[in-house]
């Protein structure tokens, strides 16, 4: 059999890499080039250049994954967003908070200003809350007409029931013809936040629908046949047609895959993983081969959503930091030189004084071609020092237990490290350091996920249903059904509301098909 | 403990500040004060700040309703009240008694409930007091200093999201807790609920005061930008603030939670860190946490206040959203005077809630478990 490849490629907001894995999972080569506005040029010079290094037909390529933070991106800078409608299926209740409240003006100023709640939603017990008003989602949506590109719908308990969900989707497909997105499919209990993400998810359908129609392009450009998939928060993937709908589950896919890419070029499964970038160092935690998951809401660009996201601790160091002498004390940034390093830094002919030239100077880190920079050495050897301290007490904050721990180093930054850190037993740089990220989303898996509360007494036969749907949506999302595996079952009983009520939550993983 | 500032006005600046120290107070239940603060910060939005009166101002003849949120919190996060809610409440209540309210009161500081008097407060135009009658989060109506002090909750308002109301007259505190629970469920798992309506001078007699003042002065401590993170961590600096007891660092090892009897009750093993390494602490809880024995002698027991925080930010955890792995801080904090008494200890101590020890203040305990040469330190 020939070889085949897959494509792994990180569009970030400095760099855009690509990785390239044979059958077996090793990196044959990884590239790095700069990201351009549209990203598409980026993603086709990054293929170029990995595909003529390697060598190979770009015909051999059978999947090609994008991991990209230019969702999150968007959501933070606030740019690229679509306008959305919001339909909350609720009324009488839940008016004491209406939909947005809470969001940072800027943000909502870009969402614009047509949020409804109408008549509609269950009860915690499956009752009826309210019949869906019809005619309330019809005059919604003729007062939104013209002035939003994507409609979310979120009804209140819609995971024990989403008919009411799906009919307002097909008054709005009717009444104005847009992408509308259902609280439903989005997650969790917890109506604020999935509504949150589900306004979010609508807000980005149109930003990830121009992404993938590049990278799409970039791959037929070069002739590349692969199935395209989509890196998304918790190390898995999504195909095409599941990424346009789900835009928002990309949001947390870049320390995942720098994180599982680290796993994979060190062969651990167990320890940290430090990415230290040009301007921060994100500190993640391995277990079993996966990122630990933060356990309290996650919330992004300002706005609480139900997403379970990396567990990361961001500092401010990276390869572009800045280092000060105030007086006898050296401080470190927080601000960074940036892209800019090689034209700024002392060491590439500049004026600044930064975490590299420290490195170069007291770490006997080398840069091809380049000598240590000559500058005052106390300083240096008090950066150097604060360096050690800041890595050091950020990789203890993270540490599972007192004991000592490997570090993964990965980044185009991680030259700023020290060889020897206080309460690491191992410090392994991987080869294609640099390209965690890509390799990353290059290694996915696909999975599933499935959530309903269960308020009948057959507890079983509600797990079997949840984990049957979850196994469903991995195999919606690519996966081989033959090697789909649910991997966990969470319960988790509700108060008060009745002694049978329990929420069930489902994942399942297998190979992608 | 330390004295704090005293609220007088509460802006939308101060909620989540008050918020934060709510979900301290919460002891793990009482649930998450962010819905809440949401609905309170939009009223003070729309109405303006809402006034805030000290326990010693109240008049003789003062009516002070206390208003609050009953049932599941988990049902509160997927469906928040109606916006009309509060004032029909209030309503309902000056209907049904011929007396116009005039100060609102917090029926329990810890969680969510701390919030809903605020909303309460501010879109009436009331002032609100500054004390409750738990001075933490309890699971039942008459876990209330009211209640202590031989008070009958008087006639139950009860009013849910659809716009149905029933007031309840019960023959006593624990059959008012058992009839307005059915309701509860009835009204769909959560309702608007005032009880304990009392005059200002039972209220001057029985409410624990300072108490949003505190929760607000905790969450300063915790959202304090300003302090040095090297000096001293969050849970430090609350702890010397709190006079509380650091019991003990851990991480979640074990987590088992399960339904009984309309209660999240659970148990949680926390396997220690740093200084507890080798310990292991047992935490039991129902709804709120009640129980934390390590290497099974006991090192605070309800009604003593028993919070687990984040150990890096001292953020409080709850018991739904205890996960295992986190690593946090265990401490404990005397309960008030209130519930040290025969009658509190009856209501709220570890027998009632059906764990077999002994009540022993959790001052007393840090005592005993703290060898003579560290005591000087502490």
């Amino acid at each position: 059999m020939n070889q085949t490849y897959r494509l792994g490629i990180d569009v970030g907001g400095t760099n855009t890499d690509a990785a390239l894995l044979d059958v077996d999972g090793q990196v044959v080569k990884a590239v790095k080039v700069p990201t351009t506005e549209p990203t598409a040029d980026g993603v086709i010079n990054a293929i170029d250049r990995v595909v003529s290094l390697a060598g190979i037909d770009p015909g051999t390529i059978r999947y090609a994954m994008l991991g990209t933070t230019h969702c999150t991106n968007a959501i933070v800078e606030r740019r690229g967003l679509s306008p959305v409608g919001v339909l909350r299926l609720a009324a009488p209740s839940t008016t004491s908070v209406p939909p947005l409240e809470g969001w940072p003006e800027d943000l909502r100023a870009v969402i614009g200003k047509h949020a409804y709640v109408v008549g509609g939603g269950y009860e915690v017990d499956g009752r009826l809350l309210s019949p869906l008003d019809e005619d309330a989602v019809r005059s919604a949506c003729r007062a939104m007409k013209g002035e939003v590109e994507a409609v979310a719908v979120v009804g209140v308990y819609s995971s024990l029931r989403e008919d009411q969900e799906q009919r307002a989707a097909e008054i709005v497909i009717e009444e104005l013809g847009v992408p509308v997105s259902l609280s439903a499919r989005i997650g969790a209990l917890g109506l604020l936040e999935r509504e949150n993400a589900t306004v979010l998810n609508a807000a980005l359908m149109k930003t990830l629908r121009s992404m993938a129609e590049g990278f799409l392009r970039a791959l037929e450009a070069r002739g590349i046949t692969a199935k395209p998939y989509f890196g998304q928060n918790d190390g898995t993937l999504m195909q095409l047609s599941y990424a346009l709908e789900f835009p928002v589950l990309t949001i947390g896919c870049g320390p995942t895959n720098s994180i599982r890419g680290a796993a994979h070029l060190s062969g651990l499964r167990d320890a940290l993983v430090v990415d230290i970038g040009g301007t921060t160092t994100d500190v993640g935690v391995l277990v079993d081969g996966f990122p630990r998951q933060s356990a309290t809401a996650s919330v992004i660009g300002g706005i609480r959503t139900n997403f379970r996201m990396p567990d990361i601790l961001s500092v401010g160091l990276g390869g572009g930091t800045r280092v000060r002498d105030r007086e006898g004390e050296v401080v470190l940034g927080p601000d960074s030189v940036g892209y800019r390093l090689t034209s700024e830094a002392l060491v590439f002919g500049g004026s600044v004084l930064t975490a590299t030239d420290v490195a170069l100077l007291m770490g006997g880190a080398t840069i091809d071609g380049v000598a240590p920079p000559e500058t005052d050495r106390v300083v240096g050897a008090r950066a150097w020092e604060a360096i050690r301290e800041l890595l050091e007490e950020t990789i203890d904050r993270m540490k599972p237990s007192a004991a000592p721990v490997p570090v993964i180093l990965v980044g185009g930054g991680s030259i700023v490290a020290p060889e020897e850190l206080a309460g690491v037993s191992e410090l392994i740089r991987p080869e294609h350091f640099g390209a965690a990220n890509a390799v990353g989303a290059a290694l996915g898996d696909v999975a599933g996920q499935s959530e309903k509360v269960a308020t009948g007494v057959d507890r079983r036969a509600a797990r079997e249903e949840v984990a049957a749907d979850a196994v469903h949506r991995a195999c919606l999302a690519g996966a081989d059904p033959s090697t789909v595996e649910v991997t966990s079952i969470e319960e988790l009983p509700m108060a008060y509301s009745d002694a049978h009520s329990v929420q069930i939550r489902a994942t399942a993983v297998g190979r992608l098909a | 403990m330390k004295s704090y500032p005293s609220l007088t006005r509460i802006t939308e600046a101060d909620i989540d500040e008050i918020a934060l120290g709510a979900a301290v107070l919460g002891t793990g239940g009482g649930g998450d004060p962010h819905i809440g603060a949401l609905m309170a910060k939009r009223l003070i939005r729309l109405h303006g700040p809402v006034r805030v009166i000290g326990v010693n101002d109240l008049a003789d003849d003062d009516i002070v309703p206390p208003v609050g949120a009953i049932g599941s919190p988990s049902v509160v996060i997927e469906r928040p009240m109606a916006d009309d809610e509060l004032t029909r409440a209030l309503a309902v209540l000056e209907e049904h008694t011929g007396r116009r309210p005039t100060v609102v009161m917090p029926i329990e500081v810890g969680g969510g409930n701390s919030m809903v008097p605020i909303a309460a407060a501010a879109v009436s135009g009331l002032p609100i007091l500054d004390g409750d009658a738990m001075g933490r989060a309890f699971p039942e109506n008459q876990m209330v200093t009211f209640h202590l002090a031989g008070y009958e909750p008087g006639p139950v308002v009860m009013v849910d999201h659809l716009g149905n109301d029933v007031v309840i007259h019960a023959i006593g505190g624990a059959r008012s807790e058992r009839i307005a629970r059915a309701v509860t469920v009835e009204m769909g798992g959560s309702a608007t609920a005032i009880d304990y309506v009392h005059m200002g001078a039972v209220v001057r007699e029985c409410a624990i005061p300072g108490t949003l003042s505190l929760a607000r002065h905790i969450g300063r401590i915790l959202l304090d930008r300003d302090a040095d993170p090297s000096h001293c961590t969050p849970v430090d600096r609350l702890c010397e603030a709190l006079g509380a007891f650091r019991l003990f660092d851990g991480k979640v090892a074990d987590l088992q939670r399960e339904v009984r009897g309309g209660f999240t009750r659970g148990v949680a093993h926390l396997a220690g860190l740093g200084a507890d390494k080798g310990g292991t602490l047992r935490l039991d809880f129902q709804n709120e946490m009640l129980l934390a024995r390590v290497d099974d002698r006991p090192v605070a027991v309800t009604p003593d206040l028993i919070a687990v925080l984040d150990l890096v930010t001292g953020r409080p955890i709850t018991t739904e959203t205890l996960r295992y792995g986190a690593r946090v801080t265990v401490i404990g904090l005397p309960a008030h005077s209130w519930w040290r008494t025969e009658r509190g200890l009856e209501t709220a101590g570890p027998a009632y809630f059906g764990y077999d020890v002994p009540w022993t203040p959790v001052e007393e305990l840090a005592r005993q478990a703290r060898p003579a040469s560290q005591e000087e330190n502490a």
